[in-house]
C-alpha cells in the first residue's frame, strides 16, 4: 500500500502551465520531499496527487490503479496543510475523530485509533481544548493526529513546518521522521527548505518551474548534482561557483566547490584571498573571502574556532576529488 | 487623561453631549409614564384626570392586545426564518464563481435601498392585487383562480414582503462570513471525507455561528416594531388579523384619540422589547464572544 505513480502528468491554469509533463514514482514506504523555490509548483503537484486539483493531462496512479478521477476522499490519502486546517469550533478530540466519524466508523474502533494517535503524539494534555487555545506547534501535532488516524496509503504535507518557529522546527522536523520510522507509510513532503528536505528525505525531488531537476537521495544530490541549479540548491552554505580561466584550466565551463572542501593556509595555498566578513558558530567557522579574482566572494567552512581577522591575507585549495564540473549549458560532466 | 484635573475637564467638555442624549431620552420616556397615568383623550382636551393603572389594565385585557402579541411574534419569527435560511443559500450561491458575479450582487442588495412604504406599496399594487397584480396574472394565465393575498393571507403577505426587504442584509452578512471562511479547512474536510452536505453542517453553519447571531439580534430590534408596511397595506386588518403592537399603540392613540391607553401601550411594548432583547443576549449573545 503507498505506491504513487505519476504518467506525464500536466496542470495549466489558464494560459500557464505550472506543470510541464512529468513523470515520478513513489516507492511504497519511501519518504519522498518536494524541494524547489517559492512557486516552483511544490503545492500544486501534491494538491493533483490529493486530487484537490484536476490534472489537465496524464495519469495518476495510486497502488497500480488510476486515481486519476477519484475524488480526494476515496485516495486513501491524509494532507497535512501548511495552515494546519484545524476546524476552529471542534475540540482536539473532536477534530481528529472527524474523518473516522465521516467514514461511518463504529464507537470503539474510533475511541482506540483516537487513543493511539493521542499516545503517539503527546496530546493528552490538551485534548479536550479547541484549536484556538493551543501553540502552534500543538495544532501541527493535532493535525498530524488528524491524519494518522486514518491509516493512510501516503501522508502528504505541504510545508508544514513554515509556521513554526525554528528551536520548534528542529524538533517537529525530528517527530516527523520518527513518526515515519514507526508508521513505514509513504510520506510524500513539500518545503523550500533544502535543509529540511537533507534531513528528512528518503528521496528528494528538486523542482524548478514545474520540471524536476534531479532526483536521488540526499547524498547523491550533493555528492553529484546533475546541473548547477541543483549544486547550488543543495548544501548550506551554498557551493561556490567559478568561471572564467580556473574553469577553462580544467576543461570545463563554470567549476563548484563547496565550502566545506576549501582548505585555508596563512601561508601557502593555490588561490590567495583576503578575509572579509567571518561568521562564528562555534562548531564552524564560515569565512566570505574577497580579491580572489574568481567569483565575488568565496565561502569558506573551517571546523571548529580559527582565529582569522578582516583584512587578513589568506591562502585556498580546493580538495582536487571534490571539484564539481559543469559544461557551457550547466549540466555535470565527468 | 491621567491627571484629576484633565479627568474633570474631559467630564466637563463631554456633559453637553451626555445631557443632550439623556434629555432625548428621558423627557419624552418620562412624559409617556405620565401620558399612560392620565385619562386623556383628544376629543375632550383639557379634562386630564388621574387614572392609575386603569389605562394599562385596560390596554391588557383588550382581546386586541393578544393578537397584536402573538402577530408582533410571528411576524418576527417568520422573517428571521425566512432571510436566515434564505441568506444562507444566497450567500452560498453568490460565493459560487459565475459570469456577472459583481452586477449579481449589486441587484441582490438592491431591495434594501428600498423605503418600506414604497416596497410595500409595489407589493400590494403590482404584485398581490387580485386584480391588476402580476400573481393573479400569472394564476388567470395557467388557469388558476387569482388569490387574494393581503385579504386571504394577510399575515403572510406581509411577513413575504418584509422578508423581501431583509433578506439582502441577511444575505450580505452572511455571505461575507462565508467568504472569510478558511478554504484549507474545505479541502481538509474533502479529505476527511465529507461530502458537500456534511461540508456545509461540520464547516461551514458552525463558522456562520456567529454571523447568524449578528443578523438575528440586528432584525430583531427592527422587526418588532413594523410599522410602516401594516400601514399601507393591511392596515392592521381584516379585524386585527395584522395588527402588532406597535400598530395597536398607533391606533390606541391616534386612531381613537386615547393618548393615555396609547402611552401606556407604548411602554408594555418597551418592556416586552426588553424582555426579547435580555432572552437573545442570553441565549444567542454568547456566540459574539471570540
Ligand atoms: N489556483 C491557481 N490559479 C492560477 N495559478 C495558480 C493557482 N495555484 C497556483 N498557481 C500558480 O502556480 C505556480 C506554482 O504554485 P505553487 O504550487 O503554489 O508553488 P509552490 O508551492 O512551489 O510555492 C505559481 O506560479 C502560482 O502562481
Ligand atoms: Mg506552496
Amino acid at each position: 500500500m503507498g505506491r504513487i505513480t505519476l504518467d506525464k502528468v500536466t496542470k495549466r491554469f489558464g494560459d500557464v502551465e505550472v506543470i510541464p509533463p512529468l513523470d515520478l514514482t513513489i516507492e511504497e514506504g519511501e519518504f519522498v520531499v518536494f524541494v524547489g523555490p517559492s512557486g516552483c509548483g511544490k503545492s500544486t503537484l501534491l494538491r493533483l496527487i490529493a486530487g484537490l486539483e484536476d490534472v489537465t493531462g496524464g495519469q495518476i496512479r495510486i497502488d497500480g490503479k488510476d486515481a486519476t478521477e477519484t475524488p480526494p476522499a476515496k485516495r486513501g490519502l491524509a494532507m497535512v496543510f501548511q495552515s494546519y486546517a484545524l476546524y476552529p469550533h471542534m475540540s482536539v478530540r473532536k477534530n481528529i475523530a472527524f474523518p473516522l466519524k465521516m467514514a461511518g466508523m463504529d464507537q470503539a474502533e474510533q475511541k482506540r485509533r483516537i487513543d493511539n494517535a493521542a499516545k503517539v503524539l503527546n496530546l493528552a494534555d490538551y485534548i479536550d481544548r479547541r484549536p484556538g487555545q493551543l501553540s502552534g506547534g500543538q495544532r501541527q501535532r493535532v493535525a498530524i493526529g488528524r491524519a494518522i488516524v486514518r491509516e493512510p496509503a501516503a501522508f502528504l504535507f505541504d510545508e508544514p513546518l513554515s509556521n513554526l518557529d525554528a528551536a520548534l522546527r528542529v524538533g517537529m522536523r525530528l517527530e516527523i521522521s520518527e513518526l515515519h520510522e514507526r508508521l513505514k507509510t509513504t510520506m510524500v513532503y513539500v518545503t523550500h527548505d533544502q535543509v529540511e528536505a537533507m534531513t528528512m528525505a528518503d528521496k528528494i525531488v528538486v523542482l524548478r518551474a514545474g520540471h524536476i531537476e534531479q532526483v536521488g537521495s540526499p547524498l547523491e544530490l550533493y555528492r553529484a548534482p546533475r546541473n548547477l541549479f541543483v549544486a547550488s540548491f543543495i548544501g548550506s552554505p551554498k557551493m561556490n561557483l567559478i568561471s572564467g580561466s580556473e574553469a577553462a584550466k580544467r576543461s570545463a565551463s563554470t567549476i563548484g566547490i563547496r565550502p566545506e572542501h576549501i582548505s585555508v593556509s596563512p601561508t601557502e595555498g593555490l588561490w590567495k584571498g583576503r578575509v572579509g566578513v567571518s561568521e562564528h558558530l562555534g562548531s564552524d567557522t564560515f569565512f566570505y573571502v574577497h580579491d580572489t579574482g574568481l567569483a565575488d566572494d568565496i565561502t569558506v567552512r573551517v571546523s571548529g574556532e580559527v582565529e582569522l581577522r578582516a583584512g587578513d591575507t589568506v591562502y585556498l585549495t580546493p580538495d582536487a576529488e571534490k571539484i564539481h564540473r559543469f559544461d557551457q549549458a550547466g549540466l555535470r560532466l565527468k | 487623561m491621567a491627571t484629576a484635573h484633565s479627568r474633570s475637564a474631559a467630564r466637563l467638555m463631554i456633559s453637553p453631549a451626555v445631557i443632550l442624549l439623556l434629555g432625548w431620552m428621558i423627557i419624552p420616556l418620562s412624559m409617556t409614564i405620565y401620558f399612560s397615568f392620565l385619562r386623556y383623550n383628544l376629543l375632550s382636551p383639557g379634562n386630564e384626570s388621574w387614572a392609575g393603572f386603569d389605562n394599562y389594565r385596560y390596554f391588557l385585557t383588550d382581546p386586541a392586545f393578544f393578537d397584536a402579541m402573538g402577530n408582533t411574534f410571528i411576524l418576527v419569527l417568520g422573517v428571521l426564518l425566512i432571510t436566515v435560511v434564505g441568506g444562507i443559500l444566497l450567500g452560498l450561491l453568490l460565493d459560487q464563481p459565475f459570469f456577472g458575479q459583481g452586477i449579481v450582487r449589486i441587484l441582490v442588495i438592491a431591495p434594501f435601498f428600498v423605503m418600506p412604504t414604497v416596497s410595500a406599496l409595489v407589493w400590494k399594487n403590482m404584485f398581490m392585487n387580485p386584480v391588476n397584480g402580476l400573481f393573479a396574472y400569472m394564476a388567470t394565465a395557467v388557469g388558476l383562480e387569482p388569490f387574494d393575498f393581503l385579504s386571504h393571507a394577510p399575515l403572510a403577505s406581509i411577513i413575504l414582503i418584509v422578508s423581501w426587504q431583509w433578506l439582502p442584509f441577511a444575505t450580505l452578512i452572511l455571505l461575507t462570513a462565508l467568504q472569510s471562511l478558511d478554504q484549507e479547512q474545505l479541502e481538509a474536510s474533502e479529505m476527511d471525507g465529507a461530502g458537500p452536505i456534511n461540508r456545509f453542517i461540520f464547516i461551514m453553519l458552525p463558522h456562520l455561528g456567529r454571523a447568524i447571531t449578528v443578523v438575528i439580534l440586528i432584525q430583531t430590534i427592527f422587526l418588532l416594531s413594523i410599522f410602516a408596511e401594516i400601514l399601507v397595506t393591511t392596515n392592521g386588518g381584516p379585524g386585527t388579523a395584522t395588527t402588532n403592537l406597535t400598530y395597536l399603540v398607533y391606533v390606541q392613540s391616534l386612531l381613537q384619540f386615547d393618548v393615555g391607553g396609547g402611552s401606556a401601550g407604548g411602554i408594555v411594548a418597551v418592556i416586552l422589547a426588553n424582555i426579547v432583547a435580555i432572552f437573545l443576549m442570553r441565549m444567542i449573545g454568547k456566540n459574539l464572544d471570540a
